[in-house]
């Protein structure tokens, strides 16, 4: 079953199944290390419920959900 | 490509925002730094010079780049300083790419877009100290083989590394090295065959894989008896081919098996302190509480702290003016120009550096903390709707005590987009110049019929009125007026702690130079230009024929009026500036302002600050008044149009307070901008922008006002 990222609650567990094509944002991110299989976990929520603070590859970054729109991930159990 | 004795060898400093690169920057360059402009962009070229055992080398400070793809003109301007496209760039004669030990995997990925550039390079690791803290050490040599260029670890601000560096530095320019690199490099071949081979069934030791690929026929050999072998070897190297700029999943991927290769230990980091002090610091309640109380000390610092020293900026030149005016009696136009324009120009420009001093001393120092970044996180959701984003928090809150250090404060946005626009509405905040304005006229209109408390909701309304435009303002420049990607906002919280302050005092000392040098001249040029429109056109006649007609007046308006007061109305009257007033007063009149406000607006355009004296010069009461002036309160009140009527009702006075609120009487302010954004095009159009909505706001308010019933 997949998500996205409006989904993620503080301490979840999540890898990226698919990422949208032709999304500029998408593009960015990817060149973050969000990319196909990888998998994060939301370490912090701002205090207004965005933007959220994931852990991936070894560091953070901090992103807003609407622009991960279109990420399908699945949440790890 | 080599150093010789003739040409300074040009080294590129190039990495993620973040990487440690201007750390590394200031201590290999030290105090030798220059900053200038790429042509047509706002991002800066930093600059500087070092020597290294008797010879000199060029460094150059490459804006932080997350991919040589490039999204942003700003990135497009970086990626060509790097492949020697830009116009009037040279190519550097060598790139060192700065990695960060503790974030290794992204700066891996662009590390691999780095090595395909046809450049001798050099690997500068950063914050080794602190992977080895966190438990998860680099192997430096295995990285080196992964890299095949020189690594050499550094910890700048102790100065750790930096000899090894410049030597790395010079051996490379002397002799480049031939080793393949990033995704080519033998020890990411070997990965990349023995993983190959492992889907074919075939278990080979990477020694023996790296041997065979480096020449020695054993491994050939070998295969050559056993064919079941040779085929996937040949396929393999066959299949070593560069994935595309662009393909990340390909890149992250030798990233990530490099990562797995020389970082030994945990594979996320334990940043145990700094998530304790998040804990709380962004946390929904105490986060918030926090951020407000920092916020309140930044700006109070920025609008009290500031305030006697500028104050005492003023004095000096106050003095300096009262020093060499008799100096230069014998020639009235010298002495009113060196005065007037020139002391008075350079103390316009001068009073501001305590204001901005102050809040880059506060930034650095949040920014070196890693709490800024936490700002901006705490922020963002509540000016991401309007289309900016958090980090235009402190640039906004700063532009209430003044837009100058505001819009100098925007370069804490990495995306030029978003920093453009909070550029663009700065100067809409309600800057502690307007403050005199609004006592004044509320002083004389609304406090005497409408009491105290109407008094208070007018002053703070008047803080409001700036901040309720900005958010369409914002608005339709995003859908219109800007141009170029949106990026996605992303932020790292780096982990706490001490800011460094060696940064902090290079931040502190650049900004105010940058300012005073390259803002300061336009200032200067442009008070000299309104002090030649003041003063001329005037003769040695003018005044002596002014005296005689004050001398033939009434002595009743003698007694009301002084003959100094007198002759600075005239003179200001007939001079350029004067007629321009009247001739532009039919425009002003459905704002219910004439030839004197307009005049006014005129000579307020240089700063704002000097409204209410050109008020005082306008209404006979002389330049010395200030807003707090009962006799002034009294002359504005007083003043009629010629049939009779007031010049001002209270609906006239809010009208002016608003178009003081809105427009930008400020050059000062459209200096900073054409210096942020290297353009001419931007301060003209805050200003058109800003003066256009202010004029329909006063003529709206008029009118408003004369429909609802003239005078309350």
């Amino acid at each position: 079953m997949s998500n996205d990222f409006s989904d993620l609650r503080k301490g979840m567990r999540a890898r990226v199944i698919a990422v949208p094509e032709h999304n500029e944002f998408a593009e960015r991110l990817q060149e973050l290390g969000l990319t196909r299989g990888t998998e994060f976990e939301v370490t912090q929520i701002a205090p207004l419920g965005d933007p959220i603070e994931i852990a991936l590859r070894g560091y953070r970054l901090c992103l807003r959900r609407s622009e991960a729109a279109g990420f399908q991930i699945e949440v790890l159990p | 490509m080599t150093a010789t004795s003739t040409t300074v060898p040009l080294v590129a400093l190039v990495g993620n925002p973040n990487a440690g690169k201007t750390t590394l920057f200031n201590a290999l360059t030290g105090s030798s730094q220059r900053v200038g402009n790429y042509p047509g962009v706002t991002v800066e070229k930093i600059s500087g010079t070092y020597t290294f055992e008797g010879s000199k080398f060029e460094c150059v400070d490459i804006p932080g780049l997350y991919s040589m793809r490039p999204r942003s003109a700003d990135e497009a301007v970086a990626t060509e300083v790097v492949e020697g496209r830009g116009e009037s760039e040279t190519r550097p004669d060598l790139l060192v790419a700065v990695l960060d030990a503790a974030n290794l995997e992204r700066h891996l990925f662009f590390f691999s877009q780095l090595a395909e550039q046809d450049l001798p390079m050099i690997a500068a690791i950063t914050m080794t100290d602190l992977a080895a803290k966190e438990g998860r050490p680099v192997d430096l040599a295995a990285l080196e083989r992964y890299l095949g260029v020189p690594v050499i670890a550094v910890v700048a601000h102790k100065g750790v590394g930096l000899d090894r560096l410049r030597a790395a530095i010079a051996g490379e320019l002397r002799e480049p090295s031939t080793r393949a690199r990033g995704l080519d490099s033998l020890e990411s071949q070997v990965d990349a065959m023995s993983e190959r081979l492992a889907r074919g069934g075939f278990d080979v030791d990477r020694d023996e894989i790296r041997r065979g690929l480096e020449g020695d026929p054993d491994l050939a050999n070998r295969f050559e008896e056993m064919p079941e072998f040779l085929v996937p070897f040949e396929e393999a190297r066959a299949s070593l081919t560069k994935p595309a700029l662009h393909d990340a999943e390909a890149r992250y991927a030798w990233a990530a098996r490099v990562r797995t290769h020389v970082v030994k230990g945990r594979p996320t980091p334990k940043q145990s302190r700094t998530d304790k002090i998040d804990r709380v610091l962004t946390h929904r309640v105490f986060g918030l509480v926090v951020f407000a109380s920092v916020m309140f000390v930044v700006f109070q610092s920025i609008y009290t702290l500031a305030g006697p020293l500028m104050n005492g900026i003023e004095w000096l030149f106050g003095k300096l003016g009262d020093f060499v005016e008799p100096q230069l009696a014998f020639s009235p136009v010298l002495q009113s120009l060196v005065v007037d324009g020139l002391i008075t120009g350079v103390g316009s420009v001068l009073v501001f550096l305590p204001q901005i001093l102050i809040l880059f001393f506060f930034i650095a120092v949040l920014e070196g903390s890693g709490y800024l970044a936490r700002a901006a996180f705490l922020m963002d959701k509540l000016l991401g709707w309007c289309g900016l984003n958090g980090r235009a928090f402190i640039p906004l809150l700063s532009s209430f005590a003044c837009a100058i250090p505001g819009i100098m404060a925007a370069r804490v946005m990495p995306d030029p987009r978003s920093r453009l626009a909070t550029i663009l509405v700065a100067p809409l905040m309600s800057c502690s110049a307007r403050l005199p304005v609004y006592i004044l006229l509320i002083g004389a209109f609304i406090q005497p019929q409408f009491g105290a408390t109407w008094a208070g909701i007018a002053l703070f309304g008047m803080h409001l009125v700036g901040l309720v435009v900005a958010i369409p303002v914002v608005a339709i420049l995003n859908r219109g007026v800007l141009k170029g990607a949106k990026l996605p906002f992303v932020l790292e919280l780096p982990v706490y702690q001490w800011p460094k302050w060696r940064d902090v005092w290079m931040t502190v000392f650049s900004r105010g130079k940058v300012f005073v040098k390259t803002a300061g001249t336009i200032i200067v040029v442009l008070s000299l230009m309104i002090w030649a429109l003041a003063y001329f056109p005037r003769t040695s006649e003018t005044e002596t024929q002014l005296k005689a007609q004050y001398a033939a007046l009434s002595p009743d308006f003698q007694a009301q009026v002084s003959e100094e007061h007198y002759l600075s109305e005239k003179l200001t009257e007939q001079s350029y500036l004067g007629r321009i007033g009247r001739a532009i007063e039919p425009a002003f009149a459905p704002a219910g302002f004439d030839w004197r406000i307009a005049t006014t607006i005129l000579m307020a355009f240089p700063a704002r600050e000097v409204v209410v004296s050109s008020l005082g010069i306008i209404f006979n009461l002389g330049g010395d008044v200030d807003e707090e002036s009962t006799d002034l309160r009294q002359a504005l009140r007083k003043a009629t149009w010629p049939d009779g009527r007031p010049l001002m009702t209270p609906w006239t006075a809010v009208g002016f307070m608003v178009f003081f609120a809105l427009c930008c009487q400020c050059m000062a302010t459209l200096a900073a901008i054409k210096r942020e954004t290297n353009s001419w095009k931007w301060p003209l159009f805050v200003f058109v922008y800003m003066t256009t909505l202010a004029y329909l706001a006063a003529v709206g308010i008029e009118q408003l006002g004369r429909w609802v019933g003239g005078s309350v």
